[in-house]
């Protein structure tokens, strides 16, 4: 990295967390100034220059992410409607970062064939290839744009994650609204069964489905509702359980309304906040399962571009020194941060209305 | 009563291992045609199908073949793998006891460690640290396994060679080099465990500060340390241990990417292998292992949460 | 009484600021308070004056998401707002000491009531264990618990609510503090509870000459309990006087109107001779699950009267009503309405059945659904049993808004989050009245009220009886309610009737005695109530001793 990008991030870095302290409230700027001088001499010290470099750079990418949430969430203010102002303006700068991410990623999806410059299967050089003016990340083992297959990899396993979370979200957070409605016999029924699914771990029981089956991604997608039904269900029975108590509820049923009317009109408005952010987390959990086959080799199947099978592909290279095996599996990592960062804002956001 | 509610956990636990034994077994009768034709494929001849199928004793309804697998598991006979012809517990035992290795290995660092640290945040909640905390935790839970496993190889072994990057272990290795070679897949799985439990104990003990009986206990004029040790933590028991039983029941789960990732001699590695080959013994024996550990850890933290509960083991 | 010039507690401009959302708000504006030595100052107010956060105030304690932002709290020449953390835990427990609402929840569940009690004087060493010990069980027998030996090793869950709180009361007097903070310590009590509890904490702070601040909302109880009264509202001080001259001639117009709540009576309506009952239950049985909570109930509501269900938890007045709506179906005995009998459940009934009895619950905050404007509240009933829609909806709906005295254009358009409880009890009712109903169950409609509000509901449940001829079931446990509204009377005790007539009747005498011991437990403005009651039980206790 050259001299002025590694000043500027150092100086970024050490802006950002004087700022951040300072913000909180917790210490002075001055003392913040004092204390990352001090850490940076003794890293610099005890772990000779390139632990610092390497803690400039961090600081350096904090800073900026921050900086660019910031602004992200300014312009959001400007386009959201009046209603989401307040709510929006209290958002943490992580929240806004999550936002920012996932707009990336979505707008990286939908058009990916418009951004990415090569297909996705298109060999255009040596296997290995290193980054050049054409590939801004090199080439992976069968000399296909790495960038590309990025790209693309957006569309393709988070599509089919998004997939697999709606099913499970529908058929899960269905049945646990009936359940709660309905209670009795039914409820205790998809209770039980419920719990037999769970008691297995979820890559276990994927596992064994799948080595079965067979890996075809309609498979994939089913196995992994079926897996994750039974959480949405068990939350959705939770809330919609507490709603079900309320007295307003009891007076809609002494009225003679039906079960599709108290799901509808009296229950859905007031779970709407949990299960939105249940939304959030299950899709983090069944990207990373639907990430983790991929790594093992059973879920999408090549020649189609997916981060979990780019990861293992190019596994072998990281005993090299070489970090492309770790660009995949960053950007799994980053999206599953940025949808936890805006699930736990929302979580935050739920309790403590309720206080 | 506690012991009535204890033996009801356990019989509940006992048949909630049956019937996913039953799920075990019976999902690989959902194989399109049969075990015999999966297993030599569609170009097989009828002689041969057919004396495969004698020889895996599919003539047999499969109901019989269950209770038979059954008896077998229970007396520690696991089958035949199909591939190798090696009898499955003899390929399973000395990596069984290398995966139980690993995962003590990192639950002892990584319990104390969590509990400790999840404390400390929920008795400093909100402050600067804890939020640090917060937004650490929440990017190591959401890194996948395997992002976690490279980053660290990457910097641990590659750049540095502090660590051998692949953990190869052999029978007359010292305890010492057995741990210091197998530290990056335990780091790994710390790094994972550690973040999930912490979050859960900070919000296990901040609920609990929250009760009016802590606020009396300040009001009775008890120093902070007596709040904490005398009335927090002999409530606090039932929700750690159910933290820490979930997280070594979530580790189960993590240590199957973590081995492939670190081509460690490990049951996952071995699960893993026997999906791509289809070996199916191997499979429900290795599910098996999985499932009935997790289990076996749910009913744990049950259990420990009956035992700990003083309105149970005082009843009126 | 020792002499009460000496200064123990003094509370200068208070001001403690709360938390909402991210910005502290002012909660206490700046309150002044001077109590002496073995002094007992009560302090009232409704829901958000501020009483509890003063009491704490006065140990120098703010709970989470509260702090004290100014003044000065002054105990015996300490300023507990400038006091190290070290020098105020000193004090609390073993000078200043605290008695808590729920009893059942401030006692650690993990140890033994004695050992709870003996912590605090072995901590600082005014005592050793044993004595300790010994002090406690002799406090449990001075408040009056049975079997004072032996009670202490029991867990707290092992106890009954009203104990506990005397427990409690004895575990505040460990250390004979100079001063104790009671924070509505009776007000989760049941009435024939609350005076043997009200009792043993008079008792035992006359004795040890102990300065108390007692904190409540309940007027009568105040009057037994306090040498001068406080009134607070939202957080300031109305004004101060000593109890009698406080409830004989009060000054401020806000607390003469707290005292004349108690006034308000509706003139009592004969059962008319001639008609049919509108409604009756018929010898009902119900449970839960084995659990038998009714047992042989029966009763008539006739058109256009008030029948108010007295009792205290536990009595099945409530399941009375949930066998009423069809909730939970009797396992004996039916319920008729117009002379025929309903359905059991409630599922089973016709549209029309349902629509004649509706229901107002306790809490309109659990009543109303949250998520859904006022106009569809009140205009989904008119629209299910009526058919309306459109226009004539509106009209509907702004017509049921006015008769429960709410201007329909500010109304109309709100979520109930946006009212306060009386508004929303109000609008509750509108949607039982939506439904066009001829009988309306009540189930504790005032009880989460402040008194001026419950008043109000009272009244306009009142007018709307006049005005469209509705029969009311009241279910409710406060005997000054019943006196204000009720045309008849039905006492029930674990799941019987054990008395029932003309409200006139009831509160004359003779009672059944279990009416007699409700009736009397009521406290009384007059402030030597408790004490004349007790004498009065005491002789009546000797007299029945002596004739056996």
């Amino acid at each position: 990295m050259s001299d002025p990008v590694f000043i500027a991030l150092c100086l970024g870095g050490l802006a950002a967390a004087v700022l951040v302290t300072w913000r909180m409230g917790q210490m002075s700027a001055m003392r913040t100034l004092i204390f990352c001088l001090i850490l940076a001499g003794l890293l610099a010290l005890f772990l000779g220059a390139p632990a610092l470099r390497f803690s400039a750079i961090v600081a350096g990418l904090v800073a900026i992410s921050a900086a660019a949430s910031w602004v992200f969430r300014a312009a959001l203010l400007m386009v959201a409607p009046t209603s989401m102002g307040p709510a929006l303006r209290a958002a943490p700068l992580t929240a806004a970062f999550g936002m920012l991410v996932i707009t990336i990623y979505a707008i990286a999806g939908i058009f990916a064939p418009l951004i990415a410059p090569f297909g996705e299967a298109e060999v255009i050089a040596g296997a290995f290839a290193p980054a050049d003016g054409t590939m801004i990340l090199g080439a992976d083992q069968l000399g296909r744009d790495m960038f590309s297959r990025i790209i693309f990899g957006a569309r393709n396993t988070v599509g089919l994650a998004l997939l697999a979370t709606t099913l499970a979200f529908l058929a899960g957070a269905a049945a646990g609204l009936f359940a709660a409605v309905r209670g009795g016999w039914i409820d205790q029924i998809l209770g039980r069964v419920v719990d037999v699914i769970m008691s297995v771990p979820s890559l276990v029981f994927a596992l064994l489905i799948l080595s079965i089956l067979g890996t075809n991604l309609t498979i994939i997608v089913i196995v992994i509702a079926v897996i994750y039904a039974p959480r949405v269900f068990r939350l959705t029975r939770a809330v919609a359980g507490g709603v079900v108590t309320m007295d307003y509820i009891e007076a809609a049923r002494l009225r003679g309304e039906g079960d599709w009317y108290l799901i509808r009109r009296e229950i859905l408005p007031n779970a709407s906040a949990p299960l939105v952010a249940e939304f959030g987390l299950e899709f983090c959990f069944v990207f990373l399962l639907i990430s983790g086959l991929s790594f093992l080799g059973l879920g999408i199947q090549p020649p189609t571009a997916d981060w979990g099978s780019m990861v293992r592909e190019s596994a072998t290279m990281i005993s090299f020194g070489i970090t492309t095996p770790l660009i995949p599996a960053g950007a799994i990592a980053l999206l599953t941060v940025a949808v936890n960062f805006v699930v736990d804002w929302m979580l935050y956001r739920s309790s403590g209305l309720k206080v | 009563m506690i012991a009535a509610l204890v033996l009801k956990r356990l019989g509940l636990g006992l048949l909630t291992l049956l019937v996913v034994s039953l799920l075990i077994f019976f999902a690989v009768e959902l194989l399109p045609g049969d075990l015999a034709q999966a297993v030599l494929g569609q170009a097989a001849t009828e002689e041969t199908v057919a004396a495969m199928r004698e020889q895996l004793g599919l003539d047999r309804p499969a109901p019989a073949r269950y209770l038979d697998w059954l008896g077998g598991v229970l007396t520690g006979d696991l089958g035949t793998s199909l591939l190798s012809g090696e009898r499955v517990s003899t390929a399973i035992s000395q990596r069984l006891l290398n995966t139980l290795f690993l995962a003590s290995y990192a639950a002892i660092i990584a319990v104390p460690f969590a509990v400790i640290l999840g404390v400390f945040v929920a008795l400093y909640r909100n402050s600067i640290f804890d939020r640090v905390a917060n937004v650490a935790t929440l990017v190591s839970i959401s890194s996948p396994e395997f992002f976690l496993g490279y980053v660290l190889i990457l910097f641990l072994s590659v750049k540095t060679g502090a660590f051998p990057a692949i953990a190869t272990l052999r029978g007359d290795m010292s305890l010492i080099d057995l741990l210091y070679r197998t530290f990056l897949p335990a780091l790994t799985l710390v790094l994972v465990v550690t973040a999930h439990m912490m979050r859960m104990t900070r919000a296990a003990i901040i609920n609990l500060l929250a009760s009016p009986y802590i606020e009396m206990a300040r009001l009775k004029g008890m120093p902070p340390w007596k709040v904490i040790v005398k009335h927090a933590l002999p409530n606090a028991w039932a929700p750690i241990i159910n933290v820490i039983a979930l997280n070594l029941a979530y580790l189960v789960t993590g240590v199957v990417l973590v081995e492939v990732v670190f081509v460690y001699p490990g049951i996952g590695q071995l699960l893993v292998d026997a999906v791509a080959k289809r070996d199916f013994p191997v499979v429900q024996a290795c599910c098996l292992i999985f499932a009935a550990t997790f289990i076996l850890l749910n009913l744990a933290a049950d259990i420990g949460s009956i035992l700990t509960n003083p309105r149970l083991r005082h009843p009126k | 009484m020792a002499a009460r010039d000496e200064v123990l507690l003094t509370i200068e401009n208070l001001r403690i600021e709360g938390l909402s959302g991210e910005d502290w708000t002012e909660i206490v504006h700046g309150v002044d308070l001077t109590l002496h030595k073995g002094e007992v100052m009560g302090l009232i107010g409704e829901s958000g004056a501020g009483k509890s956060t003063i009491g704490l105030a006065a140990m120098g304690f703010a709970r989470d998401g509260c702090r004290i932002s100014g003044g000065r709290v002054t105990f015996d020449g300490i300023d507990l707002t400038a006091a190290a953390p070290a020098e105020l835990r000193g004090l609390r427990g073993t000078r200043i000491a605290y008695v808590a609402q729920s009893a059942a929840a401030s006692f650690n569940p993990a140890h033994k009531i004695i050992d709870q009690h003996t912590e605090t004087p072995v901590h600082y060493g005014i005592e050793d264990r044993e004595t300790a010990r010994k002090d406690a069980m002799e406090l449990y027998a001075q408040l009056r618990l049975p079997n004072p030996e032996e009670i202490g090793f029991r867990y707290p869950h092992q106890v009954s609510g009203g104990q506990l709180q005397r427990a409690m009361t004895a575990m505040a007097m460990a250390c004979r503090p100079d001063l104790i903070i009671f924070d509505e310590p009776t007000t989760a009590l049941d009435v024939t509870t609350q005076i043997e509890v009200l009792a043993a904490i008079r008792d035992i702070v006359d004795q040890f000459n102990t300065a108390a601040i007692y904190i409540t909302h309940d007027l009568a109880v105040v009057a037994q309990m306090a040498d001068t009264i406080k009134v607070l509202l939202k957080g300031t001080e109305v004004e101060e006087a000593p109890t009698e001259q406080m409830l004989s001639n009060p000054a401020e117009d806000y607390t003469k109107s707290l005292w004349a709540v108690r006034s308000f009576e509706r003139p009592i309506k004969q059962r008319p001779t001639d008609t049919e009952p509108l409604l009756s239950i018929k010898g009902i049985d119900a449970a839960y699950g084995p659990v038998k909570v009714l047992d042989d109930v029966s009763f008539d509501i006739h058109p256009g009267m008030t029948v108010a269900v007295v009792g205290e938890s536990g009595s099945g007045k409530s399941t009375t009503a949930r066998c009423v709506t069809g909730l939970l179906p009797p396992t004996k005995g039916e319920i008729w309405m117009d002379g025929a009998a309903l359905p059991a459940r409630y599922q089973d009934r016709s549209r029309d059945q349902l629509r004649q009895a509706q229901m107002i619950y306790q809490m309109a905050d659990t009543a109303l659904n949250p998520k859904v404007r006022i106009s569809e509240i009140i205009g989904r009933p008119a629209r299910f049993y009526s058919g309306l829609k459109g226009a004539d909806l509106t009209r509907r709906v702004d017509e049921l808004l006015e008769l429960i005295e709410l201007e329909p254009d500010a109304y109309r358009d709100r979520l109930p989050g946006e009212l306060s409880g009386g508004q929303k009890q109000r609008i509750g009712i509108a949607r039982a009245l939506a439904a066009e109903p001829r009988f309306i169950i009540c189930d504790e409609v005032t009880s989460a009220l402040d008194q001026l509000v419950a008043e109000g509901i009272l009244r306009l449940l009142g007018r709307l009886q006049d005005e469209l001829g509705l029969a009311y079931m009241f279910i409710t446990h406060d005997l000054a309610t019943v006196r204000a509204i009720a045309d008849e009377v039905v006492v029930m005790q674990h799941g019987r009737v054990v008395e029932q007539g003309p409200k006139d009747d009831m509160f004359r005498p003779p009672h059944h005695s279990y009416t007699d011991l409700l009736l009397s437990s009521v406290p009384e403005m007059d402030p030597n109530w408790l004490t004349e009651l007790l004498k009065a039980r005491s002789a009546a206790g000797a007299s029945e001793a002596a004739t056996i």
